[in-house]
């Protein structure tokens, strides 16, 4: 029994780790309805800008705020100025300039920072707590919070801001949303700033455990996308949740399925994949979808 | 259509007779890429994608093939060494090497990295004739056979010799050790536990449990936390740098402490220990075969200090911490003297030269040779464990020989 | 400025056409004699990619369902073709036809499920496959060598032809790509076109026909499998090696990418695509070593900026500049094909992702 507590416990600190990606991908879908395959990469460079920043001296807390600020504007720079060409274009013009963008960026990074994995400073209480022989990281507690009250604020913006409205009224109908007086394009940078800075924070939180380097994130983005997926691609609370359900999910099967183990763990997110969107499209917390016939 | 075929045109270098080595081999014309100025020699890295780190193995090599240069090169012959990128996938390892071969036309292939790539061309590059040297893998197939594939030669210490050298180490100093091993899902990993396993076959050491990895995983905690459940009191480390960190790192959230033994590949203070944390890493085991460029005791070491100058100078960027540099500059050294000893400016002078090797090169541990003779393809098969002491790795011992066949 | 005016389906235009093909037809045969080994192999690659790309085309272009997990057929042809070579003593060229027939299963039983997936929700799916088929390969090492890899000796040319091999190779792989475009044309014009305006003409009465469309799309799905498995195969004359390594996310992005650059819903666009795919990398690398992947990433984007509709759309303008095809249009199932296709494609293709919400 214990074990078990234990593993549910570790699948929800990693699933934290997917969680925390998976929020910025559902940001990005919500506010432009796009599907940001370059997210991750996005989020290790800003990583990459804060761990500069800190070596170049400055105090942790303020190394990033700032590299929360630059992702912002390069988040809506990158929209600006790379997505705008494409905006009417097709999903699948759209998805291979994602997909540029990843080779891009991942390049850009080893070129800039060279290829080799650094750590990254904690910004969270390291330590662990031990109750009843089931061991907590702190840290791990720490991103469940912070998790938590982003998605507290998220559900905010979106459900009880005007920008929030604007933001879903452009992603849903742009045509529409142009003639009620709402401007789609400044719309649509603010969503892929807000999107960028949430996917700097996922960065920073999972950089000090998963070690800083250009692929920090090409691991964690199958699963993050399984985690939208299952939490709904348009629900920030779904993220977390989906997150959770897929490190747990994972965590279990690799220690109870003999057949899983410790390489196959990827056939997890796939089933879940698999069987949440044969058997509810949605996902756990997502809204319907509806189509004018 | 027409028109693309036409705009590769300029592109085309019109057909040549495949040569291959069949060109000099009867010692009065040189074979392709030596001249009386030049050796062209090539390699195939991964520059890019999950791999590579692996790339600045490259870079070291070629600090030091534009060290000798400046010295005047090898008998008034500069040494150029094009690099071209595989990003880890073995059909483009092979396209670089037929690249290398056929239109480069290079003197001979030299520290191509990765098993899977390395398998992937060996067959062609033997076809070809060209000598396919000293490749950056510890996979322990290079030496096996010489016969059918007489002109590949692998370098380091097999994962084989390095697993037997922790085996013996335990059997003497932990002989009931009950071992939990990590390892990365391929070639390497595969290798150095099957070596591990074999080795201690027979004795009390034992393995309780073993976990893979993949490198495309984001991080290895969950398989650490199984292997600290498995009641293990020895714990197998064989990863690459970032799950090396990793798995300490997780070990040290556990109240685990097992005697930890981590891979030659996985130590280095830089990229490693140092990102964990020295207080974490004290009392870690591993291997050694050349010198490390942060041992203190090497600190005024001549040919470390002709290492870092070296690397100052033609690769300002490069950090001469990094063991990955060290590897490169001493493999690179090594194909240099070979390149000396080779009497003639053929390929099969200098495959002669190769199998017939004892050198004592400057950035090896001292009493480390490279030795090589017709039925001995393995150049490097010793090594020495080594102990962190919370500061610094303390080798310890001597030298194990710890031949591969 | 047009050069040319000619009269839909007159003498002249067909023997425009017959022209066109000629040319390309000895420009393709000219190539192994005209390039060195090296320079060969690298066009020989191409023809293999493109029809692996061909395949993804009818998938994504046509039928709209968007697969980022083509690499995993492509996988399985190699591995079936390999393993027989290896195992089996079977002459090279029957593993074509039974990479083909594995992997049609294979793509009939993915294709079945995915009739539920929509446009996103596929994508991830099959990127997933993507991702799992290195790690599946080395989970069932016994049939596949895992890590180590299977090699297999390459096709050699038979003395009489007094061809090098690569030629040789080059030749083998052309014989094996010109049928197999050529039936996919075919197969545009047919099934494709009606099914594609039935949709388009009266989508209700499409629905209604609910049965046919589904087989449609399952079958798209298996076909374009079995042409990911043909080039496995192929791409294993061409190696001699197969191992898992080979077969990462990165061959998925890579087909994915050349169907978009060279043209949505177009037969030749599989051709253009494959050759970007096998010679920019390597141009961008000779540019700049260390900045290759960006100065690739960068190509890509820009692509989507300057062609739209792929170089098959570039081409077909600029042709279109030159030759003026005058006469009827309405009702000709070919001209609606490439209308509808053309237009309908991507959109179809990304829908499901984007759809209105409450």
């Amino acid at each position: 029994m214990e074990r078990f507590v234990q593993l549910v416990i570790d699948g929800i600190a990693i699933g934290s780790i997917y969680g925390a990606l998976a929020l910025a991908l559902v940001l990005i879908f919500r506010s432009t309805g796009i599907v940001n395959f370059s997210q991750g990469e996005m989020a290790m460079f800003s990583t990459f800008i804060a761990w500069g920043l800190v070596e170049g001296g400055l105090p942790l807390g303020v190394a990033l705020l700032l590299a929360f600020v630059l992702s912002f504007v390069g988040g809506m720079a990158v929209e600006r100025v790379l997505i705008r060409p494409v905006e009417g274009a097709d999903q699948l013009t759209i998805l291979i300039v994602t997909l540029g963008l990843f080779i891009l960026i991942n390049s850009a990074a080893g070129w800039i920072w060279g290829f080799e994995n650094r750590s990254f400073p904690r910004a969270l209480p390291g330590g662990t707590a031990d109750v009843g022989g089931i061991r907590v990281a702190y840290e791990s507690l720490g991103i469940v919070a912070v998790l938590l009250a982003v998605s507290g604020l998220l559900f905010l913006l979106f459900q009880r801001t005007k920008l929030g409205l604007a933001m879903r009224a452009a992603a849903a109908n742009p045509a529409s949303s142009r003639l009620v007086g709402i401007s789609v394009g400044r719309t649509l940078m603010i969503g892929w700033g807000l999107a960028a800075l949430l996917g700097a924070l996922a960065g920073v939180l999972v950089a000090p455990q998963l070690f800083l380097d250009v692929n920090l994130m090409g691991g964690v983005l199958v699963y993050s996308f399984a985690a939208a997926t299952l939490g709904g691609f348009d629900s920030p609370k779904g993220a977390i949740i989906g997150g959770w359900t897929i490190g747990v999910a994972e965590t279990l099967a690799g220690d109870y399925i003999d057949f899983i183990g410790s390489d196959l763990t990827i056939l997890v997110p796939l089933a879940i994949i698999f069987v949440v969107l044969l058997v509810r499209p949605n996902g756990l917390f997502g809204s319907p979808e509806v189509v004018r016939a | 259509m027409l028109v693309t075929v036409l705009a590769l045109v300029p592109a085309a270098c019109g057909r040549d007779d495949e040569g291959g080595g069949g060109g000099g081999g009867d010692g009065a014309a040189a074979d392709p890429g030596i001249t009386d100025k030049e050796i062209k020699l090539g390699g195939s890295y991964p520059f890019s994608g999950p791999a590579s780190a692996y790339g600045i193995i490259g870079e070291g090599a070629k600090a030091h093939f534009d060290f000798v240069n400046e010295k005047g090169g090898v008998d008034g012959r500069k040494i150029s060494f094009e690099t071209l990128d595989d990003g880890y996938e073995p059909p483009r390892a092979l396209q670089n090497a037929r690249r290398l071969i056929q239109q480069e036309k290079v003197f001979a292939l030299f520290n191509t990295l990765g098993t899977p790539n390395n398998l992937a061309i060996w067959d062609y590059v033997n076809q070809q004739k060209v000598p396919h040297l000293f490749v950056a893998t510890g996979a322990s197939d290079w030496g096996k056979d010489i016969d059918a594939h007489p002109y590949t030669i692998g370098w380091q210490p097999n994962y084989v010799t390095e697993a037997k050298v922790y085996a013996d180490f335990l059997k003497k100093e932990k002989p009931n050790a009950k071992v939990a091993v990590l390892y990365q899902n391929d070639g390497f990993g595969k290798d150095l536990l099957g070596g591990f396993e074999d080795a201690i076959g027979g004795s009390g050491v034992k393995v309780v449990d073993k976990e893979p990895y993949n490198v495309t995983d984001p991080t290895v905690s969950a398989q650490v936390g199984r292997l600290a459940r498995s009641g293990a009191d020895t714990f197998l480390n064989i990863t690459t740098p970032k799950f090396s960190a990793q798995a300490i790192a997780t070990i040290a959230k556990t109240d685990w402490k097992p005697l930890h033994i981590l891979n030659n590949v996985g130590a280095s203070k830089t990229l490693v220990l140092k990102p964990v944390g020295f207080e974490n890493a004290k009392g870690i085991v591993s291997t050694q075969y050349f010198k490390d460029p942060e041992d203190p005791q090497w600190a005024d070491d001549a040919a470390m200090k002709e290492y870092r100058d070296a690397l100052k100078k033609h690769s300002p960027k490069s950090n001469p911490d990094d063991p990955f540099n060290m590897y490169g500059w001493t493999a690179a050294q090594t194909m240099v003297k070979a390149l000396e000893a080779m009497e003639e400016p053929t390929r099969e002078s200098l495959m002669e030269a190769v199998r017939n090797l004892d050198l004592d090169i400057g950035t090896m541990l001292p009493g480390n040779k490279i030795q090589t003779s017709p039925d001995d393809g393995y150049p490097i098969e010793a090594m020495q464990i080594m102990e962190f002491d919370g500061e610094n790795w303390k080798l310890q011992g001597e030298l194990i020989q710890a031949e591969a066949q | 400025m047009t050069l040319l005016t000619v009269e839909r389906d007159s003498p002249q235009h067909r023997r425009l056409k017959l022209a066109g093909f000629a040319l390309l037809a000895l420009a393709a045969v000219l190539v192994p004699f005209f390039f060195g080994p090296f320079r060969v192999s690298q066009f020989t690659l191409a023809l293999i990619y493109a029809i692996a790309v061909l395949g993804l085309n009818l998938l994504v272009g046509y039928s709209g369902q968007i697969s980022l997990g083509h690499g995993a057929f492509f996988a399985l042809g190699a591995y079936t073709g390999a393993i027989l070579l290896d195992k089996t003593g079977v002459p090279h060229l029957l593993t074509i036809p039974a990479a083909a027939a594995v992997c049609f299963l294979a793509g009939l039983a993915l294709g079945l499920p995915a009739l539920r997936l929509r446009g996103l929700y596929l994508a991830l799916v099959t990127l997933a496959i993507a991702i799992a088929t290195p790690v599946l390969i080395k989970r069932f090492d016994g049939l596949t060598g895992g890590s180590q890899g299977i090699a297999v000796p390459q096709p050699t040319a038979p003395e009489a032809l007094g061809l090098a091999n690569d030629q040789f190779l080059y030749f083998l792989t052309l014989v094996v790509a010109a049928p197999v475009f050529w039936l996919a044309a075919g197969m545009v014009r047919r099934d494709v076109g009606r099914a594609l305006i039935a949709m388009r003409d009266d989508e209700t009465a499409a629905k209604t026909m609910g049965v046919h469309l589904a087989s449609f799309k399952t079958r798209a799905f298996g076909l374009s499998a079995a042409y990911a498995g043909i080039a496995g195969a192929l791409f294993v004359f061409a190696n001699g090696f197969v191992a898992p390594e080979s077969f990462t996310l990165v061959v998925s992005f890579s087909f994915l990418a050349a169907v978009v650059v060279g043209g949505l819903a177009t037969v030749a666009g599989a051709l253009f695509g494959a050759l970007f795919i096998v010679f920019v990398p390597v141009w961008s690398s000779d540019v700049n070593e260390a900045l290759s992947g960006v100065i690739y990433g960068a190509t890509l984007i820009v692509c989507m900026y300057v062609f739209r509709s792929g170089i098959m759309g570039l081409m077909r303008s600029a042709f279109a500049r030159l030759v003026e095809v005058k006469g009827s249009t309405t009702g000709r199932i070919d001209d609606e094909v490439d209308k509808v296709a053309v237009a309908d494609a991507g959109d179809r293709a990304g829908a499901g992702a984007g759809s209105v919400r409450p």
